[in-house]
């Protein structure tokens, strides 16, 4: 019985640890007060309409969006073949390139960012766009390596050769076999890799710029000027926004699915 | 000439590492031939290199007197039939069985009638709309046959396809395997660690060991004149004695067991003085109550009953424990008796003593 009342005690602190800030932040967005206040006085959507008038926050969500879409594709585009043959192949120096996709989660993203900064922008190589890009790629690339993989590993090696045997080509044997039954897998990907590139902050800091920057990096210049709800506001929307993904997913590929 | 040579051929994961080595097989045209052996013994590598996923070290594979060596397995048109059955789990019976067939560009008419008529022939019509999840071991098994046939292979590969199935369907597909390979004369050959399987399936079978094949023989000839004790141990035949050739005549040779002595068929060629080992099936012994030719003295163990026949264990002094199977009807025998164990010299096989 006591062990019961120490599993709930546990439950409890979970919750109030994990969702608990979550729900004073949900409640501090609808406040009427001018500072972020808990718990809220009176009710008022005025913050809410505020963010998603704000240019500068619908500026800095579209960079986010469009660099978070094209990171997670580039790093498909890349992590598939990769996934692909880390997970099916032995070759010399396998050991080494299973490291490196591994290495931007293991090397601080302040350093990465920092060397990015370096490299591509005070050297002028790339513009800021395309050196954010690099770097959110880099940054998701080991997710998407890492997921894929594993969901190639599922597929027993017998099912290509049974295709090789019919008659199918390593390439078709690819696109008509391997691809189809690791759906789950690449769209899970894409939503680790895009999830993890919108929120991105550290290698975003160094490499944002004049004019171009990202919604995270706003909402923390925000924070440092301004102590109002909106930040409170955006927050819960891009919660939603988030759990609305994921949610949806889940439904279209089944919770047991998900990795 | 042979359909399928295999000649000298040497397989690897390794260089020069091999597991199966220097290797001759041939296969007629239309025959069922079965690789038997334990597991580790080569046989599924034989049959992935004869498909073309491992690479042949050394040797030739020659199918229809074309050298296969060099090309690749997706251009061999070989069948192949997994033990895990190997479908493509996203597509439906129809789609799986036509994927052969759509790489091949048949138009999609002659598609329909092909996978319909192949379904028909395994017993699979009416499953055309379901996912192989929804089909039991049993079913997917007859999908990957129809999958595999359905293309008009040169070859049929069957790497141990009824493993997977419980005991009862198993025998109920060996006799579909047969009929099957039959009506279709398709040239195959089949890799089992089962004998009971490969003697009933097979024109005839090889059974190999540590990468060798040991004998190469139908399976009649298998089961009732072994030529290595290796052999003789697969196909059922237990050794229990030890001992010397004193005598040899012209089919029996006698050998000489602690102070008695027994005859036996001498599998290969022997000379007195030279240290044998005697093998013979438990259901080939009798019981007496009396000392009779070629007979052991022995005490009654343990009684096992295992329906058609009992088992008795017989401890025989110096020699050890020996397994006898007695039909159950004529199984009087009661523990702690003390019998004689006699044997047919025609059902009591020497080989040589390895050392």
């Amino acid at each position: 019985m006591s062990g019961r009342i120490f599993v709930y005690i546990m439950l409890a602190i979970a919750i109030i640890f994990l969702i608990g800030p979550f729900i004073i932040i949900f409640a501090a967005s609808f406040s009427e007060s001018e500072v972020l206040s808990f718990p809220p006085k009176g009710f008022t959507l005025h913050w809410f309409k505020k963010v998603i008038t704000m240019p500068m926050f619908i500026k800095s969500f579209e960079t986010s969006l469009w660099l978070a879409v094209l990171a997670s594709l580039l790093a498909l585009l890349f992590g598939i073949p990769v996934a692909y043959v880390l997970a099916r192949f032995d070759f010399p120096g396998k050991r080494f390139v299973e490291i490196l996709t591994t290495l931007p989660v293991i090397i601080p993203q302040m350093v990465a960012g920092l060397a990015l900064l370096r490299i591509f922008i005070i050297m002028g190589i790339f513009s800021i766009k395309t050196t954010l890009l690099i770097g959110h790629t880099a940054i998701v690339l080991p997710f998407a390596v890492r997921i894929i993989s594993s969901s190639v590993l599922n597929l027993p090696y017998s099912i290509e050769e049974a295709a090789i045997s019919l008659g199918a080509s390593r390439f078709r044997v690819f696109v008509n076999v391997v691809l189809p039954n690791t759906t789950v897998g690449i769209i899970s990907a894409f939503i680790l890799t895009f999830i993890t590139s919108f929120n991105n902050v550290p290698i975003s800091l160094f490499l944002t710029g004049p004019g171009i920057s990202t919604l995270p990096i706003v909402m923390m210049t925000y924070m440092e000027y301004y102590y109002d709800p909106s930040i409170a506001a955006l927050a819960t929307l891009l919660i939603l926004i988030t759990l609305g993904v994921v949610l949806t997913m889940q439904k279209l590929l089944g919770v047991s699915k998900m990795i | 000439m042979a359909f399928l040579k295999l000649e000298n051929v040497s397989v690897g994961y390794h260089k020069n590492e091999f597991v199966v080595k220097d290797l001759a097989l041939d296969v007629e045209r239309g025959e069922f031939v079965s690789l038997l052996g334990p597991s580790g013994c080569g046989k599924t590598t034989t049959l992935r290199a004869i498909a073309g996923f491992l690479r042949v070290q050394r040797g030739r594979i020659v199918i229809n007197g074309k050298v296969y060596n060099n090309i690749p397995p997706n251009k061999r048109n070989i069948g192949f039939v997994f033990q895990n059955y190997a479908l493509f789990p996203h597509l439906n019976v129809f789609e799986n069985v036509a994927f052969g067939l759509k790489i091949r560009r048949f138009p999609k008419d002659v598609i329909k009638k092909k996978v319909s008529e192949v379904l028909e022939f395994v017993g699979l019509k009416g499953f055309e709309e379901r996912l192989p999840s929804q089909l039991s071991g049993g079913q997917q098994q007859r999908v990957a046959i129809a999958r595999a046939i359905v293309v008009k292979p040169d070859l049929l590969l069957m790497d141990e396809p009824l493993s997977n199935l419980d005991a009862k369907l198993r025998i109920e597909m060996r006799a579909e395997l047969r009929r099957m390979q039959k009506e279709l004369g398709i040239t195959t050959v089949y890799v089992t660690h089962d004998q009971a399987e490969a003697l009933s399936l097979s024109d005839r079978v090889a059974v190999m060991n540590q990468g060798k094949i040991e004998q190469f023989d139908t399976p009649e000839n298998l089961f009732l004149n072994p030529k290595t004790l290796f052999v003789a141990k697969f196909v059922g035949f237990q050794d229990f004695v030890e001992g010397e050739v004193v005598d040899v005549e012209v089919e029996l040779i006698t050998v000489r067991v602690g102070n008695t002595t027994l005859r036996a068929r001498s599998m290969n060629r022997s000379s007195p003085g030279m240290k044998v080992i005697l093998v013979a099936r438990p259901k080939n012994f009798e019981i007496l109550k009396n000392r009779s030719t070629n007979s052991l003295k022995g005490e009654i163990v343990s009684r096992i009953f295992q329906g058609d026949n009992i088992l008795y264990v017989v401890k025989v002094p110096n020699v050890g424990y020996l397994k006898v199977e007695i039909p159950v009807e004529n199984a009087k025998w009661q523990e702690r008796e003390a019998v004689f164990l006699r044997v047919d010299p025609e059902n009591c096989l020497a080989f040589p003593k390895e050392d």
